[in-house]
């Protein structure tokens, strides 16, 4: 389903990604595990064509996101929802104008049929009858469930979770994690998620990658990666501060 | 020889900005003219510019139409040309003032709100956000507002003209004791219409440099809350002094 392949990108001198090779398989929830600046923002970023990367590709469905120009771009992105950190909630729209927007931009639905749909994403995700509220006041939570409802408003193919559980209380980081597991089983969607929360990566998980130094530095299952040898990986997910990861 | 290496590098920055701002200018100009056509915003943009600056604009332009009348008459008393104060104000404002302070108004007031908007929908990552939904962020933001800005202007400065010789007339004829009529024939006898569409077709660039500036700040604010802040200041000043040097040459060239 994705394929990135051989990607580099740097920003001035700061080399970013160094040549990422990842293959993320369809239906399947991908997880990329990595330090602060490691590049996971700028991979996920790259797969979803806000970037342009200064080598390589990024092969979704058969199309290069990377060579891909204006309405092309547009086009792919139809198949793909993400969920950003902070949700990037529309501050001047309601919730149910947020989860509805891109139905507005792209379908010829009236109003109060874009209206039933984000009522119904918005009970998908445990928020039903909160339509006609303003984002500023939401709490963290709720923010991202409703960035999520937005996210899969369009019922797309492709999921792309930008530190979903950052930010919030372990109960309802859980929630979330739920959510994303949910997802991914009724809608059949092929997921992709950063992340450096490991609770969070173990229980979403089908197969987690490691980047580190602008690299995929291991592949595995949870369950591989819990056992692995690799002693990189190892000091990430048990949190030492001592290891060969060098903390700038 | 540091401060040559200073010199250049604040030369290159500032050659580096203008490229971009017309970059982002031209991109803008190839958006306005691909559908569809967000009127929904474009309306919310000239209330937003327009309608809520007609306060500031009102009393800037009465109290400079006064301050004008007096001021001119204090000069014209010397060489016995009281009668002309009506000529001058009429003139400066409809030229030169209405749509210059106009423009600067607007710039500090829905320059710096639009700027401070579209920062803090950088950084909170809502324009990437706009982007992933397959919907240009150009289009939706900033055309809008370019729009906006060029129909708003003009109507403005014609509020600023209006009540900036009604200022005048107000001081020239309740505090100076001019008589109301020939008052009133000054003003108008020596008004040429090309005085009053030069000055809106001023304005109409003020809003179109107001927009663009403003626009491009928000787009590239960066760093969080400082990075807005400063994007706002930017977007104030660059305006400001576009207006200005462009206020120059649009008069010196057109008229």
């Amino acid at each position: 389903m994705i394929q990135v392949i051989n990607l580099y990108k740097a920003f001035g001198n700061k080399k970013v990604l160094a040549g990422v090779n990842l293959e993320i398989k369809k239906g399947e929830s991908m997880v990329v595990i990595g330090g602060s600046g490691s590049g996971k923002s700028v991979l996920i970023k790259h797969i979803i064509g806000l970037l342009k990367p200064d080598k390589g590709s990024i092969i979704i469905a058969g199309k290069d996101m990377a060579k891909l120009k204006g309405g092309d771009v547009d086009n792919l992105r139809k198949k793909f929802g993400m969920l950003f950190q902070g949700a990037a909630l529309f501050d001047s729209l309601s919730v149910w104008e947020n989860v509805g927007f891109a139905l507005k931009q792209h379908t010829m639905l009236s109003d109060k049929e874009i209206r039933a749909v984000a009522g119904e994403k918005l009970k998908m995700v445990g928020l039903a009858g909160i339509e006609d509220m303003m984002p500023v006041d939401l709490s963290g939570g709720m923010r991202k469930r409703v960035g999520l409802a937005r996210a899969i408003a369009m019922d797309p193919e492709i999921l792309l979770y930008d530190e979903p559980t950052t930010g919030l209380d372990p109960i309802m980081a859980d929630v979330i994690n739920d959510l994303i597991i949910e997802m991914r089983e009724k809608l059949k969607v092929t997921s992709v998620a950063i992340t450096h929360d490991m609770v969070s990566a173990y229980k979403i998980a089908d197969r987690i990658a490691m980047l580190y130094e602008g690299k995929i530095v291991e592949v595995g299952t949870p369950d591989e990666i819990k056992h692995t040898k690799n002693p990189l990986v190892k000091q990430f997910i048990t949190g030492s501060a001592v290891g060969p990861i060098k903390v700038g | 020889m540091n401060w040559l290496e200073d010199i250049g590098l604040a030369v290159a920055h500032f050659i580096e900005e203008m490229g971009r701002i017309m970059v982002f200018f031209i991109e803008t100009l190839l958006w306005l003219f691909r559908p569809p056509l967000y009127l929904r915003n474009i309306f919310k943009q000239m209330e937003e510019i327009g309608v809520n600056s007609v306060g500031v604009v009102i009393i800037m332009a009465s109290f400079t139409g006064m301050v004008l009348a007096l001021q001119s008459y204090t000069g014209f008393k010397r060489f016995n040309a009281e009668s002309l104060v009506g000529t001058v104000v009429a003139l400066s404002m409809t030229r030169e003032l209405g749509p210059v302070l106009t423009g600067l108004i607007v710039a500090g007031r829905a320059g710096a709100s639009m700027a401070a908007e579209l920062g803090t929908m950088r950084v909170t990552e809502q324009i990437d956000a706009l982007a992933t939904m397959a919907t240009n962020p150009i289009k939706y933001l900033a055309v809008p507002r370019v729009i906006a800005g060029f129909i708003m202007l003009p109507l403005l400065t014609i509020i600023s003209n209006m009540l900036g010789i009604f200022g005048g007339y107000l001081v020239g004829v309740k505090v100076l004791d001019a008589n109301p009529v020939v008052y009133m024939r000054r003003s108008f006898d020596y008004l040429e219409m090309n005085d009053v569409f030069s000055g809106l077709f001023k304005a109409a660039i003020f809003g179109l440099i107001i927009a663009v500036i403003s626009c491009y700040k928000g787009f590239y604010a960066a760093g969080g809350a400082e990075g807005v802040g400063k994007a706002t200041t930017g977007a104030v000043v660059i305006s400001m002094m576009l207006i200005l040097i462009s206020d120059y040459f649009l008069t010196a060239i057109l008229f």
